[in-house]
């Protein structure tokens, strides 16, 4: 800390140019913390996916829909403990811009598979015993303000009812929670009967089907054995681990991770060749100073460290600034984000790395500033 | 002179640069012994090696041959982190153009020896303002270098070489950057600190005016020590 004035004086010698390097890393933490953020939120699905989940879907799309029956069969294969089904309803809540998933499915069945996703037992019951009944996530219920008891009417964008109406309403009976820390509470759920006998097309059909396995090892045996099963029917099946289902699926808008990085890396590239410009230049304007301070006593590690700690001060402050701007900005954008990212924010590991990559990106711009002023002879230097 | 009155002695010293494939003899088989507690002025032409012989006498260069011994210790042979160790502890050092850091204060300017010290905050801002004191700078101390007249910062530079209570002060034209008056006062303040304080100074001057100050003057050309001529 009795360093602390001395690294604070060397940055303010020339306050414009700390400033505006000060701001482009700024800039750059600010935009490792939102786009780390998107892309974490895109891969959520990918992080919580059980390793003892598999999910079956059509061979050739996601969106070829397969025979309900097919839950039977695939009950019937030694290594299957639970079988569930789900399907993508689409639909819109009152304006496009309101988007979260919601699922026709078996609540039993599919709660029953998923034990991180708790119901307390009445409102399991309300949702068994209303077939307009809904269940919403927490984080769902709260982003829109329901309670139970609330209507919620959604607009068809898939499945018209038989009558051609494309109004669905149900009443809210339920809200569920993730047990899992990292795990979203952000889905509409309805009941499958209700679905199939209310929709205009497509019945007996399902999306997907979700198989718990007996023991994770035997993932690729009975994948195979159930793909097996269905094979040279009129709906041949393709079935991965739930963790391949949920890369699969974040990757159809694009390998949101790679971009990410791309982009970062870009911005960080960019970063290094300016502050490590800038450092530079400092430390050549302040070599007769640093020969003072050899002078006086300071040696040429204690020299090296000041240099660098320097650095490392100037990428850290401007890392904890843009890092907290970050956490505003995901904060003030959270509503508008949730349409097309849904449970986007900044998490602790994202800020521990922002943090790391400061103190790597002080390093690396220091340095060679660090070991010219550590290899100064002083007499040459104060002639300087 | 007395063994034990000596507090620096250099034994057959010279001191060569490399210029391209040219070697060149700066200093030549130099014998010297600098007295405790006494006011020595270097005096020599331009190029005479002066400032080399300053610059190996406070161990901010090192002898292409021969000793330097300080307190019978050789700060010839030592390491570049045992010699910063040494300067921080024993040396003060006073430049012609002050050489002071423009963007701390004068206090911080005088307490960066003190950083190397484990003194804790409230006992460096003490010395700090001791060593103010001791150059009647204490009302400006939170002044930075830009704000203060060449012959403060001369006296900041000053307190900056007593601060850590260095032994031996090492200084190179102290006033070359001053007007007379005030080169007069900065001469008295050394020629104190020698007399009260019993501070050993070594000073390279090309002032025979300032040279009156000292205790002792040595003249060095073309390397020799030529003449020495007793106060």
């Amino acid at each position: 800390m009795k360093y602390f004035g001395l690294l604070w004086a060397g940055l303010m010698r020339k306050k414009v140019r700390t400033t505006l390097t000060l701001l482009s890393i700024v800039l750059a933490f600010v935009l490792f913390g939102v786009l780390r953020s998107v892309a974490d939120a895109f891969n959520a699905g990918v992080e919580i996916a059980g390793v003892d989940r598999l999910i079956v879907t059509d061979k050739y799309s996601i969106i070829n829909m397969m025979p309900f029956g097919y839950l039977g069969r695939i009950e019937q294969i030694p290594g299957v403990t639970r079988v569930a089904h789900s399907t993508w309803f689409g639909g819109t809540y009152i304006d496009s811009k309101n988007f979260f998933p919601k699922f026709p499915l078996d609540a039993q069945r599919y709660l029953d598979l998923y034990p991180e996703y708790v119901l307390p037992d009445a409102q399991r019951k309300a949702f068994a015993d209303n077939r307009q009944g809904a269940v919403a996530g927490r984080e769902l219920a709260d982003r829109f303000g329901w309670k139970i008891g609330d209507r919620i009417p959604i607009q068809a964008d898939i499945w018209p009812m038989k009558d051609g109406s494309i109004a669905w309403e149900f009443d809210l009976v339920g809200i569920y929670t993730n047990s899992s820390a990292s795990g979203p509470a952000n889905e509409f759920w309805f009941d499958y009967d209700y679905f199939d006998e209310a929709r205009a097309f497509a019945k007996g059909q399902v999306g997907w089907f979700i198989v718990q396995l007996a023991e994770p090892a035997q993932a690729e045996q009975v994948a195979k054995a159930i793909d097996a099963q269905f094979a040279n029917s009129d709906s041949e099946t393709k079935t991965s681990t739930e963790r391949d289902f949920a890369l699969m699926f974040a990757k159809q808008i694009g390998d949101i991770g790679l971009i990410m990085t791309g982009i970062l890396g870009a911005v960080f590239f960019t970063i290094i060749l300016l502050t490590g410009n800038t450092m530079a230049q400092a430390i050549r304007e302040r070599i007769p100073e640093l020969a003072v301070l050899k002078t006086l006593g300071f040696t040429n590690t204690s020299v090296l460290g000041l240099v660098l700690a320097e650095s490392v001060l100037l990428t850290l402050f401007g890392a904890l600034l843009g890092l907290a701007l970050s956490v505003l900005l995901i904060g003030a954008l959270s509503s508008a984000l949730q349409a097309v990212v849904p449970g986007v924010a900044i998490s602790w590991f994202n800020l521990a790395g922002g943090v790391g990559l400061a103190l790597l990106l002080g390093i690396a711009v220091g340095l060679f500033p660090a070991l010219t002023a550590m290899r100064l002879n002083i007499v040459d230097a104060l002639r300087a | 002179m007395n063994e034990q009155q000596t507090l620096v002695s250099l034994r057959r010293v010279s001191k060569e640069y490399s210029r391209g494939k040219l070697k060149v003899k700066v200093l030549d088989n130099l014998d010297m012994d600098i007295a405790k507690a006494s006011f020595l002025a270097l005096m020599g032409p331009s190029g005479s090696g002066k400032s080399t012989l300053l610059n190996l006498i406070g161990g901010l260069d090192q002898p292409t041959q021969g000793d330097i011994i300080f307190e019978g210790k050789n700060i010839s042979s030592m390491s570049s982190s045992a010699l910063a160790h040494w300067r921080s502890h024993h040396v003060g050092f006073i430049f012609q153009f002050y050489n002071l850091l423009p963007v701390l204060t004068a206090e911080r300017n005088v307490e960066l020896p003190l950083l190397l010290t484990r003194l804790s905050r409230a006992e460096r801002k003490r010395h700090v303002a001791t060593a103010l004191e001791v150059v009647a700078l204490s009302d400006r101390a939170g002044h930075r270098p830009n704000e203060l007249s060449g012959g403060e910062q001369q006296r900041v530079a000053i307190a900056r070489a007593l601060v850590s209570d260095a032994s031996l002060l090492i200084c190179d034209e102290p006033t070359g950057d001053l007007d007379r008056q005030t080169a007069d006062e900065i001469l008295g303040l050394l020629a104190r600190l020698h007399q009260d304080h019993g501070k050993t100074i070594v000073m390279v001057t090309h002032d025979p005016l300032a040279a009156e100050f000292a205790s002792d003057r040595l003249h060095l050309d073309k390397g020799t020590l030529s003449a020495e001529v007793a106060a």
